[in-house]
């Protein structure tokens, strides 16, 4: 087709470097994710589906929370922490699941998937949505957190080790939400197939995320912290590893 | 390009009840086939499987392209598919849609190609508009556009005139011709006047 520009001879169709064959899947596969991801970002930013409906739950959560239970704030026993690190990501959860299966279930309402399918690698649209997850719970990590700071009092005692749990805890978050969705959009029975999934998906990584993010909240630095930390960045690894096998299958059912 | 299209004893169901069974046919670059019938007779089904988006209940469908074997499910730069509900992203405008799907598909496609795209289904002029604000006409023939864009060997229609006015129908008279030559076509199709495309008319039975 004329206008196609490249260096070979079928522009358009053809590589245009000498890269090896595996080296260069491996970066066309990355340059087609991005492309999802910016595709979807792009979406977001027209239509705010997501980031409304994440921000406005977390708002209200924090706002919620702070007129009963501002006093926990202002507490530093164990308990109190662990109460604060609880509303945490609480808020954090809900306010992901509101907006965080949007990129599939979008596609889904939209009828845009069968055309994603014939045109995008598997892959590269796993990739882009996970990445479109991470960017939104990096962004609603952020907003709960200062939200919770703000207005319920928090007092976070190990500032980085507190930013590195939250990026732990919404990696973790991100790759469970993200081949979660996709499940979910391919799925007959929606509901109860969420509720079955979720669960065992969910609660483990948020039981660590809260424990450890109790731990930051006091002042004992990253070292009390660590071991949840750890904990997170092996189960994120695991659920991606895991959710990069299984979503051909799931993409194709 | 040397592409076969195989089609071997192909079945598809929808729960207990049987659209079509032993479906058998094989075309090669240069011909062209209309699939017809009534509604309900599983048309667009078959498009749907050829192009690897559903699976058949029995039998095999594979593309040759020389001695290499793809399954439809991995043959999406070999197909370029027009249905009534392929949709593309509406909150995007007809170039950034265009410019996503060759991006997805890793074709190195610029501006002015996209223009020639576009001028070529009868939608030069409003590439930067969105697809919210197309007209059921102008979607259709964007569809066209999608299917075209990485000058796909095999081309997929299902219903190719729908919603479509005489210029548009006079477009999808040009592609199929033009597809003929060096392509694949394969036409499902209600319309009498769209059998004369077929060199092989496949007719699928009612409900």
């Amino acid at each position: 087709m004329a206008g196609h520009s490249s260096t070979e001879q079928d522009p358009g169709l053809t590589l245009t470097t000498q890269q090896p064959v595996a080296q260069q899947r491996i970066v066309d596969l990355l340059q087609a994710a991005w492309a999802v991801f910016v595709k979807d970002l792009r979406i977001e930013l027209r239509t705010r589906y997501a980031i409304n409906a994440m921000v406005l739950f977390a708002a209200c959560t924090a706002m919620m929370v702070s007129i009963g239970t501002t006093f926990i704030g202002l507490r530093r026993t164990e308990e109190a922490l662990l109460i604060q690190a609880s509303l945490l990501w609480i808020a954090l959860l809900f306010a992901a699941i509101s907006g965080l299966s949007r990129g599939f279930v979008h596609e889904e309402e939209t009828r845009t998937l069968a055309a994603l399918r014939l045109a995008a690698p598997a892959l590269a649209v796993y990739l882009g949505k996970f990445l479109l997850n991470l960017a939104l719970l990096a962004l609603l990590g952020l907003i709960t957190s200062l939200l919770f700071i703000v207005l319920v009092r928090v007092q976070v005692g190990s500032p980085l080790a507190f930013l590195g749990m939250l990026a732990a805890g919404g990696l973790s978050l991100a790759t469970s939400t993200t081949i979660l969705a996709a499940i979910i959009t391919r799925a007959s029975f929606k509901n109860a197939l969420f509720a079955v999934l979720a669960f065992p998906l969910l609660v483990p990584p948020l039981i660590i995320a809260i424990q450890g993010t109790a731990a930051t909240l006091a002042e004992g630095g990253w070292l009390p912290a660590l071991p949840a930390l750890q904990f997170l960045i092996a189960y994120s690894v695991a659920m991606f590893v895991a959710s990069l096998l299984l979503f051909r299958f799931v993409w194709e059912a | 390009m040397d592409i076969r299209l195989i089609v071997e004893e192909v079945a598809a169901s929808y729960g207990a009840r049987d659209v079509f069974a032993e479906v058998s046919v094989e075309l090669c670059a240069g011909e062209t086939m209309v699939v017809s019938g009534q509604n309900g007779s599983g048309k667009s089904t078959f498009l749907r499987l050829l192009a690897g988006l559903q699976r058949a209940d029995a039998g095999q469908i594979t593309y040759l392209v020389g001695n290499e074997a793809f399954d439809p499910r991995d043959a999406g730069h070999l197909i370029g598919w027009v249905a009534p509900d392929l949709m593309l992203y509406r909150d995007l405008t007809a170039r950034e849609n265009l410019r996503f799907f060759a991006a997805v598909r890793r074709i190195s496609l610029d501006d002015q190609a996209i223009d020639e795209v576009l001028a070529r289904v009868g939608l030069a002029g409003r590439s930067d508009d969105r697809l919210a604000a197309y007209s059921s006409g102008m979607t259709q023939r964007m569809r066209y556009a999608y299917a075209l864009i990485h000058q796909p060997p095999v081309l997929l229609l299902d219903e190719p005139t729908v919603t479509l006015d005489e210029r548009g129908a006079e477009v999808v008279d040009t592609v199929i011709k033009a597809q003929r030559r060096h392509g694949i076509v394969v036409i499902a199709t209600n319309d009498p006047r769209e059998l004369r495309y077929g060199d092989l008319v496949l007719e699928f039975g009612g409900t």
